[in-house]
């Protein structure tokens, strides 16, 4: 099983959710996406999209103004 | 059926296709469908090389708001018109183009981006995509 990474620090309203969402249909079931950013508001709205998407949300840290957030598809 | 969102996009200033696109890309990441119907001035930004041409819906100022805009965006580190155009198609979703427009404008299907527009349509497209949309919105 893979471990995708994407980096949206520094990227704002939509790309960070968009991002997640290129990575999440490339990704394999059962594959781990973890998302990196700085933008405020998609740390609240990507778990949202997860949930949508009725995949799983593993973790969710925010360290300095920067979160990381872990899926598996 | 999975929900969907569909817009209209009759405005061709570059703040208003902006609003359409980010609630398009943010539609398709949610894991909704979407699609774009552009008409009237809308359509105008389909044309080859004129995605990011429009202007400033108030305060445009001859050019000059847009550019101040353009300059506070590329510091903000929003995407460009071009790049959620491109996260758009990717994510699986449609652009439509009216063809009432086209032929009232005189705009032929080479004068437009035909890579990217799904399809050439009239109201009744709008209208079978809308009815099974939990989104529509008119900008």
């Amino acid at each position: 099983m893979a471990e995708i990474k994407v980096d949206c620090t520094g990227e704002t309203c939509p790309i960070p959710l968009v991002e997640t969402r290129k990575a999440l249909r490339k990704a394999k079931s059962g594959d781990i996406v973890e998302v990196i950013g700085t933008h405020p508001s998609s740390k609240k709205e990507i778990p949202m999209a997860v949930k949508a998407l009725g995949l799983e949300l593993l973790d969710i840290q925010e360290k300095d103004g920067v979160w990381r957030i872990r899926i598996r598809r | 059926m999975a929900d969907k969102t569909t817009i209209i996009v009759h405005s061709g200033d570059m703040d208003k296709v902006y609003s359409a696109l980010i609630i398009a890309n943010g539609s398709l990441a949610m894991g909704m469908e979407a699609s774009i119907f552009f008409t009237f001035w809308g359509l105008q930004r389909l044309k080859k090389g004129a995605l990011e041409k429009g202007p400033l819906s108030k305060m445009n100022m001859f050019g000059l708001g847009k550019l101040m805009v353009k300059l506070k965006m590329k510091k903000v580190g929003v995407a460009s018109l071009e790049r959620l155009l491109q996260d758009f198609k990717e994510l699986g979703g449609k652009i439509l183009a009216c063809d009432l427009t086209m032929e009232i404008m005189g705009i032929k299907k080479e004068d437009l981006r035909e890579d990217i527009i799904s399809d050439y349509c009239a109201v009744g497209t709008y209208v079978s995509e809308a009815r099974g949309s939990t989104i529509t919105l008119f900008i």
